[in-house]
C-alpha cells in the first residue's frame, strides 16, 4: 500500500476483521485436531481445553490404524480426486479452448448446453447414473467415481475457463500459426500456460466436494477394497454408539491430503509468467 | 515478379460484409502500406493474405502460387504483430528460432540466420532473456527478428508501432525503413498513421468500408486525390472542406484547400475570425471561422504573432484547390 493513502485505523481495521474471519473460519478444524488427541472422556468433559499430560491419548489414531484398511481408503479417495481433476481440467480446458477459439455453427447454443449442468445438481439423475453403471459393470470400481465427478466438474470449468481463454491474445495464438505450430501445441504450450491461474482456481472449486463426497461412493461404491475415506470413517459413527475418538482422529487425517494438493495448486494462482507476453 | 496478386478478394463474417472486391497487386521489393480509418477492413485484408482468416470469394496469389487453401506457415510470409506476441515461455534465441525449428532447417541454417539478425536489430545483449525482461522498443525488434530469420516471400506488418511511444515510434520506424533498404523485400504494413503511411510506403492503398479508395505513391495520393475521403484523410492539419466557396463548384460539392496553400493577403477572398491558435515553434495553426460560419485551419511556417478573435482575410492560389461534387468525388474542371 502506498504511504499517502496509509491509515492507521484502516489497517487495524482490515487486519481485524481478516483475523476474526480466519478464526471463526478454523475454529471448527482446531476442536477437531485438538480432541482427537484426547481421552474419550476428556472430549465430553471439557471439548475446548487443549489435551494435557491426564487427556492425551491417542487411542483415536490406534482404532483408526488397526482396524478397516485406512491407507487403501486414503488411497481410492487420492486416486478419485487426482483422477477426476486431471479429466476436469483436460476436458475442461479443451472444449474452453474451442468454444472461445472457433467461430463454428452452434457455437453459441454449445456454450449454453455445456453450462446448463452447472444449474441442474447431477444428484437429480442418481438412479440413472446407477442403472448405466450396472449396465457397463462399473459398479464398485473408482471409474465409476472418477466419470462421475467428471461429469460433475465439466460444465463450470467449461464456463470459467473459457471466459480466461478469450483474455489470451489472439495475435500470440495467430504467432503460433505462421511459425507453424499445430493447434494442438498452441493450446497447450501457449495458451495453457497463461490460464494456469483459472486452471488453479478450478481445480481447487472441484476439488473439497470430490474429496468430500458421500452419496456418490455410498451408492456407486460401497465394496470395501474401493470405499473412500469418507466412506470407510462412517463405520465409526453408529445408530446407537459413536467411536468419537475415532471419528475424530480419521477427519484430522482426511485433511492432510486436501490441504497439500491445496498448496500445489494455489501456488500456481500466483501469476507472473503471463506478464511480458503481450502489453 | 508479384509478390503478391489479389483478385476479386471479399470477405464476410455472417451478413457483415468486411472487404468488398479487392483487387491489387504487390510488385517484388515494394513496400506497400494499408491505410485507413479504424474498422476499414485494413487488418482483416492482411489477415486473409497471412491465411489467419479464409477469403470468402477470390484469389489470394504469393509469388506466382495460389495459396487459397495452404496454411499461414507454408504461404512463406512472416508477420509482425501489434502487441509482439512473443513467445511467453520462450528466451529470445528460441522465439527466432522457432519457426525455423518448425520447418525442419537444419541446426547450422538456424544459428547463422539468427545470428545474422541479432547483429542487424542489435540483441546482442539480450539473447538468453525471456520477454517479460524487455522492454516495449526492444521487443518488438525481437518480433521483427522473428520475422526475418524466416526469409520470407512477403513481410506482414500488423500495426507495429502502435503500443511504442511517440520518440520510439521514431526510431523504429526510421529502422523499419533502413530494414526494408537492406532485405529488399517486399513489405505490407498496415497502419491509420498516416504519417507512418507516407514517410515509409512505396505505395500506399487507402481503404475504408472494405473498399480501396485509391492506390498510389504517397505524393501522387497527396497532390492528387481521387475523392474528398482520400484528401481528408492524408495531411495533417487535415484538408479544409468549404461549401460556400469563392470559387464555382458543383451544386452540393466542396472546394478543398490544404491548410498550408492558404496565407493571410489583405483582401483576400476569405474573410473571418481566428477562433484559436496553436504554435509548435516551427509553424503555427490558426483555427478560423468564415464569415459563413464554415471551420478552418491554416499552417503558418515559422512563428506567427496572430491573436485569437483577431478578424483576418485569407487568399489562396486557385491551382491548388480541388473540387469535389455531391458525391465526394473529385471534378477536374477548370476552376472559376
Amino acid at each position: 500500500m502506498n504511504a499517502a493513502r496509509q491509515n492507521r485505523f484502516n489497517t487495524v481495521a482490515a487486519h481485524g476483521a481478516l483475523i476474526l474471519y480466519t478464526l471463526i473460519a478454523l475454529f471448527p478444524v482446531f476442536v477437531i485436531v485438538i480432541n482427537s488427541f484426547k481421552t474419550r472422556k476428556a472430549i465430553f468433559r471439557e471439548p475446548l481445553a487443549l489435551p494435557n499430560a491426564d487427556s492425551f491419548s491417542l487411542i483415536g489414531y490406534e482404532t483408526v490404524l488397526k482396524q478397516g484398511d485406512f491407507f487403501l481408503y486414503f488411497q481410492n479417495s487420492m486416486i478419485v480426486t487426482v483422477g477426476s481433476l486431471f479429466l476436469i481440467l483436460l476436458f475442461g480446458a479443451m472444449a474452453a479452448f474451442a468454444l472461445a477459439e472457433y467461430r463454428f455453427k452452434g457455437n453459441l447454443v454449445m456454450g449454453l448446453y455445456l453450462a446448463l449442468g452447472i444449474m441442474i445438481p447431477i444428484r437429480i439423475g442418481t438412479v440413472a447414473i446407477l442403472e448405466m453403471m450396472v449396465q457397463t459393470g462399473l459398479v464398485n470400481t473408482l471409474w465409476a467415481l472418477i466419470l462421475v465427478y467428471t461429469a460433475q466438474g465439466l460444465p463450470l470449468a467449461v464456463f470459467i475457463l473459457s471466459e480466461f481463454m478469450r483474455q489470451v491474445s489472439d495475435d500470440l495464438k495467430n504467432a503460433g500459426r505462421i511459425d507453424g505450430l499445430s493447434e494442438y501445441r498452441i493450446f497447450f504450450r501457449l495458451v495453457l500456460p497463461l490460464v494456469r491461474p483459472a486452471m488453479a482456481t478450478v481445480a481447487v472449486f472441484n476439488m473439497i466436494p470430490i474429496w468430500n463426497d458421500l452419496w456418490f461412493p455410498l451408492i456407486l461404491a460401497p465394496a470395501e477394497e474401493v470405499k473412500t475415506l469418507t466412506l470407510g470413517s462412517q463405520v465409526f459413527i453408529g445408530q446407537f454408539v459413536t467411536d468419537w475418538n475415532a471419528v475424530l482422529s480419521a477427519l484430522s487425517l482426511a485433511i492432510l491430503p486436501v490441504m497439500a494438493l491445496y498448496v500445489i495448486f494455489s501456488r500456481q494462482l500466483i501469476r507472473g509468467i503471463t506478464s511480458g507476453a503481450v502489453k | 515478379m508479384t509478390a503478391l496478386t489479389l483478385t476479386n478478394v471479399c470477405k464476410s463474417f455472417g451478413s457483415v460484409e468486411v472487404l468488398k472486391d479487392i483487387n491489387l497487386t504487390v510488385e517484388e521489393g515494394e513496400f506497400v502500406v494499408f491505410v485507413g480509418p479504424s474498422g476499414c477492413g485494413k487488418s482483416t485484408l492482411l489477415r486473409v493474405i497471412a491465411g489467419l482468416e479464409d477469403a470468402t470469394k477470390g484469389t489470394v496469389n504469393i509469388g506466382g502460387t495460389v495459396v487459397n487453401s495452404i496454411p499461414p506457415a507454408k504461404r512463406g510470409i512472416a508477420m509482425v504483430f501489434q502487441s509482439y506476441a512473443l513467445y511467453p515461455h520462450l528466451s529470445v534465441r528460441d522465439n527466432m528460432a522457432l519457426g525455423l525449428k518448425q520447418e525442419k532447417q537444419p541446426k547450422s541454417v538456424i544459428e547463422e540466420r539468427v545470428s545474422k539478425a541479432v547483429q542487424m536489430l542489435d540483441l546482442g545483449a539480450y539473447i538468453d532473456r525471456r520477454p517479460s525482461d524487455l522492454s516495449g522498443g526492444q521487443r518488438q525488434r525481437v518480433a521483427i527478428g522473428r520475422a526475418i530469420v524466416r526469409e520470407p516471400k512477403l513481410f506482414l506488418f500488423d500495426e507495429p508501432l502502435s503500443n511504442l511511444d511517440a520518440a520510439l515510434r521514431m526510431n523504429t520506424r526510421i529502422e523499419i525503413a533502413e530494414l526494408h533498404r537492406k532485405l529488399s523485400a517486399s513489405m505490407i504494413y498496415v497502419t491509420h498513421d498516416q504519417t507512418e503511411a507516407m514517410t515509409l510506403a512505396d505505395k500506399i492503398v487507402v481503404l475504408r468500408d472494405g473498399r480501396v479508395e485509391q492506390v498510389g505513391s504517397p505524393m501522387e495520393l497527396y497532390n492528387n486525390p481521387a475523392n474528398q475521403f482520400v484528401a481528408g484523410f492524408l495531411g495533417s492539419p487535415a484538408m479544409n472542406f468549404l461549401s460556400k466557396a469563392p470559387l464555382s463548384i458543383p451544386k452540393n460539392g466542396a472546394l478543398g484547400i490544404r491548410p498550408e496553400h492558404l496565407r493571410a493577403t489583405k483582401g483576400g477572398r476569405i474573410k473571418g475570425t481566428v477562433t484559436h491558435v496553436e504554435r509548435l515553434g516551427g509553424d503555427t495553426n490558426l483555427l478560423v471561422s468564415t464569415a459563413q460560419k464554415e471551420a478552418l485551419t491554416v499552417r503558418i511556417f515559422g512563428q506567427d504573432e496572430t491573436r485569437v478573435g483577431e478578424e483576418i482575410e485569407l487568399d489562396f492560389d486557385d491551382h491548388a484547390a480541388f473540387a469535389f461534387d455531391h458525391e465526394k468525388q473529385r471534378v477536374f474542371a477548370d476552376h472559376g
